[in-house]
């Protein structure tokens, strides 16, 4: 089996045997987009000119949240030594790693966040742009969490550090992503939007592997 | 060349070198610092739109416009240092990042200030200010992260990693906060850069302060540097002969 | 094989080792031994190219082991203190991914190699409900399957009951027969008849000093 497709099997074997990596980066998006509501009143027509910012800045939170299952499992157990030493290409080993990843956490949020954002009162002509952003947008987010999470996987306590990381890191997805809601919102075309976005994913995927592995081999040594 | 950039390597070279022509490079300061902070805050004319308010300015921009190429510095060290273990290239870099977080820290400070009797309030989110914010949260990250690690050396490479995915990564947010700005400021233009033409007598004294602060600045690079060097090298021979007791000055 | 020449590695302040120079040839097995703190671990990291915070050339048949990482990396078979077992996983499906992860095509003798490892039966549970002695010995079985020619591995006889202890000398043996190198540390007396060489960090650092 070539390396990349026993890369995606092994992991998605681990996410599906702990279903708590999955399940809760889910429910804390639930629980979190349910909160604000709670906090600002159940006006719809408020509601909806904020649904976009709520569900992409609760989608960014939770998707760094669940960026902790990532690599830590490896680093306690060793794996991840053995991944460095592996004379297979570790370029596309990270990447399917990664990539996985984001099948089982990132995807999920954005199957999940249409629902939300009905919930929301979100017009209905938002939800595609939504979906697209979110969809180009979660695997940016998961690549830059990676390097965020590869730099601190050696360190206790690192879930905050990893925030104060990567949290300003994702304000460019953040940024394009609302702002596809409110560009179609506004009647206007977001193809030049999503194009933008398209770009910065391929800048992601292309250099973000390369950043992990020096991050890794800082924090095995 | 090569030889001069193999020397520039040595903490000793650079300690002794830059012990040499920091009086100099203090004079040249102070003297443009002055020049430009007495000129521009007492004798430029007001400025009409914002009468004698818009004075902040000779301190406000070359800090705001600094803290960005500050950041590029410290990358530039943190590339020399993880590609060709120049130790001295961490040194500069690892005292590179809290006086950028300082510049960015004053530009917004002096932002906020000039915003009190423009806008009416202290903070707003104007492109310029939330970019430079978010500078202010990669300063600090990087810092956070030497700081959390127990080895000096894995901190200084995983601060050095940090350093170029932000580098790469600040343009990248200051389009996006500027094209952000305009999707929700709309026509009000309430931004701080105004690109009316100035009289000379205006911008002229924004090239002293300018320059003299990033001498200012550059000054406390050198001195924090200088410190690094002495700390990491303390056990050396050339190091222990500067505190050795009777010597003097330094 | 492997060479070292002039190996210096400072930690926290500290000077482990300076001047440290040996060759490792074909069929040979080394023994670093050291007290705690010694260095010992260290040292195969460093061999190991996890750790680069050293001064010195390391050589792999012969030239500079940065310019063949691959090569090396190929032929290189390391057991650290963490057995590199992903607990969720059945024994089977982790040999099965470091067959992949070495481009391996050993499948069928992923069952045999557990059962020389005393591990019949366990091939589909999950490991953590595996002994910590069990957990150890899914990661030696990795050997079995390993066609490295280098072996470097850190403490193996932990947890191994007496049985296992011979079993496993006489495989480090027989490697090293059939002209593979292993190098080892351990507190525990070796005893295989092969003949071991050794490097012992503290009477090194003594001499230093």
């Amino acid at each position: 089996m070539n390396i990349i497709a026993a890369t995606i099997r092994r992991e998605l074997l681990i996410a599906f045997r702990s279903p708590g990596d999955i399940i809760n980066p889910l429910m804390f998006f639930i629980i979190a987009v349910t909160l604000f509501p709670l906090g600002v009143g159940a006006d719809t027509e408020f509601l909806s000119r904020i649904a976009s910012g709520i569900i992409w800045v609760t989608a960014l939170l939770a998707v760094m949240l669940s960026m902790d299952s990532l690599f830590r499992a490896d680093y306690e157990d060793g794996s991840l030594e053995q991944l460095l030493l592996s004379p297979q290409p570790l370029y596309f080993i990270i990447l399917a790693k990664v990539g996985s990843h984001w099948l089982v956490s990132g995807l999920p949020i954005v199957i999940l966040a249409p629902v939300l954002a009905s919930m929301l009162a979100l017009p209905a002509e938002a939800m595609l742009p939504l979906l697209a952003g979110l969809l180009i947008g979660t695997p940016i987010l998961t690549l830059i969490g990676a390097v965020g999470m590869a730099l601190t996987v050696g360190l206790s306590r690192s879930g905050l550090l990893l925030a104060v990381l990567v949290l300003p890191l994702y304000v460019p997805v953040l940024v394009f992503g609302t702002g596809t809601v409110s560009t179609a919102l506004g009647g206007l075309g977001i193809s030049g939007l999503l194009a933008l976005l398209g770009a910065m994913l391929v800048l992601a995927i292309c250099l973000a592997p390369l950043a992990i592995m020096a991050a890794l081999r800082i924090s095995v040594s | 060349m090569w030889q001069w950039l193999f020397k520039l390597g040595s903490p000793k070279w650079f300690y002794t070198m830059s012990g040499q022509f920091m009086p100099w490079l203090t004079v040249i300061t102070v003297i443009l610092l002055g020049v430009g902070l007495v000129w521009g805050l007492a004798f430029t004319p007001p400025d009409y739109q914002m009468g004698e308010n818009y004075r902040i300015a000779y301190i406000h921009v070359p800090t705001a416009i600094m803290c960005y190429w500050w950041y590029g510095m410290m990358a530039c060290f943190s590339a020399a240092y993880l590609i060709w273990r120049i130790k001295m290239a961490d040194m500069a870099a690892k005292a590179c990042a809290p006086i950028g977080f300082t510049i960015t820290a004053v530009a917004l400070f002096t932002g906020s200030v000039w915003g009190i009797p423009t806008w009416g309030t202290w903070w707003i989110w104007d492109a310029r200010l939330t970019s430079t914010l978010v500078m202010l949260f990669l300063f600090a990250g990087v810092m956070v992260l030497r700081s959390a690690f127990d080895s000096v050396d894995a901190g200084a490479k995983a601060a050095a990693v940090l350093s170029l995915v932000g580098v790469v990564n600040i343009p990248i947010v200051v389009y996006s906060v500027e094209w952000w700005n305009t999707l929700h400021q709309g026509a009000s233009n309430l931004s701080l850069s105004n690109t009316q033409a100035n009289p000379p007598e205006v911008w002229l004294p924004a090239f002293f302060t300018g320059f003299g602060i990033f001498g200012f600045f550059m000054l406390a690079l050198i001195l924090r540097t200088r410190n690094e060097i002495l700390q990491r090298e303390r056990r050396a021979d050339w190091v222990r002969e500067i505190f050795r007791p009777g010597k003097g000055e330094f | 094989m492997l060479s070292v020449k002039d190996l210096f590695c400072e930690r926290d302040e500290r000077v482990l080792f300076q001047n440290l120079s040996f060759y490792m040839a074909a069929g040979e097995v080394w023994q670093i031994e050291g007290s705690n703190g010694s260095g010992k671990t260290t040292l195969l990291r460093i061999l190991c190219g996890l750790n680069d915070e050293f001064e010195g050339r390391i050589e792999w048949q012969g030239q500079d082991i940065r310019r063949v990482r691959q090569d090396f990396n190929q032929s290189l078979f390391y057991l650290g203190h963490t057995p590199a077992i992903n607990k969720t996983l059945t024994p089977k499906e982790n040999l099965s991914w470091f067959c992949a992860s070495r481009g391996l095509h050993k499948q069928d003798q992923i069952k045999q190699a557990l059962n020389s490892f005393n591990l019949y039966g366990y091939d589909d549970m999950p490991c953590y409900q595996l002994s910590a002695g069990q957990q150890r010995r899914v990661s030696l079985a990795r050997m079995k399957l390993s066609e490295a020619p280098l072996w470097i591995v850190d403490e193996p006889f932990t947890a191994l009951d007496k049985q296992g202890v011979i079993e496993l000398e006489a495989f480090f043996a027989a490697h090293a027969a059939q002209g593979g190198t292993v190098i080892l540390t351990t507190h525990h007396r070796l005893e295989i008849e092969h003949g071991v060489k050794s490097i012992n960090l503290d009477r090194l650092a003594g001499l230093a000093a």
